[in-house]
């Protein structure tokens, strides 16, 4: 990588740790239970109420790596929280991979709360970093997410750390 | 889902039970439901990004295998233990209707502010024992005391 060749602007270095607007994630019951579905959990404390708080839980438990859904407005263009979310540039650059997820949970120790239906999470994204690389896809531009996820008690109970490739 | 891990059972090299999944299409269609990410190039054969990828079928979404990880890890901490973190980078693509592995061994034991924690290697790997999806995670276990 040589600097003639970067496609890293100073508009984007300027936007590097800069929170884009927060968006709500909901988490229901019923989203609970079509992710669960779609992973293929059987475990009977993401699907049930009764279940989930016969092992001490407060409601039906958010799958791992399930952080809510975006409240979607039609036209409004926002998308979810994480690899992808809050702002995007524009880079020479065709072709989209993800490259990496990675979520940082904080329950309280050691067997504390966990994020369950009914539960309305705020996430915040932010870019961490821009690096360039070379590799067998040729050149490509490789952006870090961060995004923390608040509860409706305002505790930070997850953070999230994403990485997206575009070549 | 299996016994209670506690922190004295666990052994550094020790292996977690493995999870097995051929996800089929519809599977991925699920998926793209109940995750919200609709990217054609998990189920429209038609989408030109495959072809320009040199593929004729979807790929796996990287997060359906990412979730897999997180249903590893969520049955090795059990429900007195707790997931503090995992993540994965992801290498390779996986192909639907071909067998994914999931599985992990323990890396290191430690305790760390009241803390028993265990620290992960875990990945996803495919038919040929590539490791598509490398990553690392890290599980509060409860103590006998």
């Amino acid at each position: 990588m040589t600097t003639a060749e970067s496609v890293i602007s100073d508009e984007m270095r300027a936007a590097i740790g800069v929170e884009h607007a927060a968006g709500v994630m909901e988490i229901e019951n019923t989203n609970c239970r079509m992710f669960a579905r779609s992973v293929g959990h059987t475990d009977a404390i993401f699907y049930d109420e009764a279940a989930a708080k016969a092992r001490g839980y407060r409601g039906i438990v958010a799958p791992p790596g399930f952080l809510g859904t975006p409240i979607f407005k039609p036209g409004s263009g926002a998308g979810a929280p994480g690899e992808t979310g809050g702002r995007g540039f524009a880079v020479p650059y065709k072709r989209i991979l993800n490259g990496g997820t990675d979520y940082e949970y904080f329950p309280d120790a050691p067997d504390g709360d966990v994020i369950c239906a009914g539960d309305t999470i705020t996430a915040r994204t932010k870019i961490a970093g821009f690096e360039e690389a070379s590799g067998s896809l040729g050149p490509m531009l490789i952006t870090r997410r961060e995004t923390t996820y608040t509860n409706q008690h305002g505790k930070v109970v997850a953070k999230m750390y994403g990485t997206l490739i575009q070549y | 889902m299996a016994d209670q891990m506690y922190f004295e059972d666990v052994k550094e090299g020790q292996e977690l039970a493995p999870i097995k999944i051929s996800p089929d299409k519809s599977q991925l269609v699920k998926f793209a439901a109940g995750s919200g990410d609709f990217n054609p190039l998990h189920f429209d054969e038609k989408f030109p990004m495959l072809k320009a990828m040199g593929l004729s079928d979807n790929i796996v979404h990287g997060r359906f295998k990412y979730a897999q990880v997180g249903r590893l890890v969520f049955a090795f901490a059990g429900y007195k233990g707790r997931v503090k973190k995992f993540g994965v980078n992801y290498r390779g693509m996986d192909m639907p209707n071909k067998e994914i592995t999931v599985g992990g061994v323990v890396t290191a034991k430690r305790q760390e502010g009241g803390e028993n924690l265990v620290d992960l290697d875990v990945w996803a790997q495919d038919v040929d024992g590539k490791k598509t999806t490398p990553g690392t995670a890290t599980v509060a276990l409860p103590s006998k005391g």
